[in-house]
């Protein structure tokens, strides 16, 4: 009987060793294929050259990309932080300045209608009438505060879900410090000192860019004041 | 029995969700949309399908004492199999469900089909077997998964029913899943058993 087990083993093992050969080249293919459509999606520009991905400790990869002129348009970054269901990993592009151009969730693990809804939560700007402070693109973690509005920052948590949008934040401000400023990340997500008013880049003129979205600064205060409804995650 | 009489068997009278109450970590776990309950049970009657064709072939040819660990290599090797294929040929469900079908493995329902069908009967009948369970548990995770769907968030299989607006969390999280399985084996048990 020990015969007929080894032989089932050595049978299986073969079969899996021949299926990993073929789907391994597609299976890396097809990663690579993702990777690349998502820098272009965050990054906004479609005709772009990527530089070999640059490793940096903590768990980030930077790629440096310009466009076809060989002018440099910014960085894309990959960065991991702890979500509600697991590892969550994003990839945001900034611009040579540090702001924003856009982002996508590249592996989550959060909840179905709840925590997944990060992966456009936080760049669209219409939330029902919900909010409003919500999208990120255009603005720079260097100039405003990349918490969420319950922990005094200047971000709408996603409803119920602020779990989610702690650690998306915290992974936006770690891929920022460490990649774009260069300094060190800071180390959790509540953790983070809430800023005084002067900070708040919504009621500051001269950060105007920052906050482009609102249409004056009482609006995108007063939002932010108000803090998003109940916790359940 | 009759093949046809085996594929019914499976879907209504052996229910694995709704009566035999098997593999029930999937059923509750990934249920939280229609078509995330769909594909996870159409991903399991796959394997169902062919590890009970497998273990029909060669069950002569196990000894007794140790069916149970060749069964689980065999069943493992399908779902990693599965796995790599998925991965590679279909991205899409791999966003979704790739989570899971790792999970598939430990699904009980495979294991004891493979003792309790495949180890007593032909292949033909036990591929028969596979479909009827394998639709039985897709029935029943569908079932589950639309309507944790529509009352969690008011849409089904992605489509807006009522207002944007409209959320009751509690059904898409774990305590909605135990809530509506208990209502759904009671309704089921109702209509089969009159």
């Amino acid at each position: 009987m020990l015969v007929v087990l080894t032989v089932i083993a050595i049978v299986a093992a073969g079969v899996l060793a021949a299926v990993n050969a073929v789907t391994a080249p597609q299976i890396e293919k097809i990663n690579a294929d993702n990777l690349a459509a998502g820098i272009k999606a965050v990054m906004g520009n479609d005709d772009i050259t990527v530089a070999e991905p640059q490793e940096i400790e903590g768990g980030f990869t930077a790629y440096a990309v310009t466009d076809a002129n060989g002018e440099s348009l910014g960085t894309a970054v990959t960065s991991t932080s702890n979500g509600f269901g697991g590892p969550l990993q994003v990839l945001v592009g900034f611009d040579n300045e540090g702001t924003i151009l856009g982002y996508t969730i590249l592996a989550h693990a959060e909840t179905p209608g709840l925590g997944a809804k990060a992966s456009d939560w936080f760049q669209s700007e219409d939330k029902n009438g919900k909010g409003g402070n919500a999208c990120i693109v255009g603005k720079n973690p260097g100039q405003c505060n990349f918490t969420v509005s319950k922990d005094g920052g200047d971000i709408d948590a996603i409803t119920a879900s602020t779990i989610t949008s702690r650690a998306f934040l915290l992974s936006i401000q770690n891929a920022y410090n460490k990649v774009i400023a260069g300094q060190d990340a800071v180390s959790g997500a509540s953790t983070q000192a809430s800023s005084s008013d002067e900070e708040c880049c919504c009621g500051h003129e001269e950060s105007e860019e920052c906050c482009g979205e609102c249409e004056d600064e009482k609006d995108c205060c007063s939002a932010s004041d108000l803090g998003t409804p109940e916790v359940i995650e | 029995m009759n093949n046809f009489k085996v594929l019914l068997n499976g879907i209504i009278k052996e229910n694995p969700t709704f009566v035999l109450l098997l593999g029930m970590c999937p059923t509750l776990g990934t249920t939280s949309s229609a078509l995330n309950g769909m594909s996870m049970g159409l991903a399991t009657m796959a394997v169902l399908i062919v590890s009970n064709l497998l273990i029909s072939l060669i069950k002569k040819l196990i000894p007794d004492a140790v069916r149970i660990p060749s069964y689980i290599v065999v069943i493992a090797s399908l779902v990693t199999v599965l796995q790599m294929c998925i991965k590679a040929y279909a991205p899409d469900i791999d966003k979704s469900l790739g989570l899971f079908i790792p999970l598939i493995v430990v699904n009980c329902i495979i294991l004891g089909r493979a003792e309790s069908f495949a180890a007593k009967n032909g292949p033909i009948a036990s591929i028969f077997d596979g479909i009827g369970i394998g639709l039985g548990f897709t029935l029943g995770l569908t079932c589950l998964g639309a309507v944790r769907e529509l009352l969690g968030t008011g849409t089904i299989f992605g489509v807006t029913l009522w207002g944007e607006s409209y959320g009751m969390l509690l059904f898409v999280l774990a305590p909605g899943a135990f809530l509506v399985l208990g209502y759904l084996i009671v309704l089921f048990n109702k209509l089969v058993k009159k």
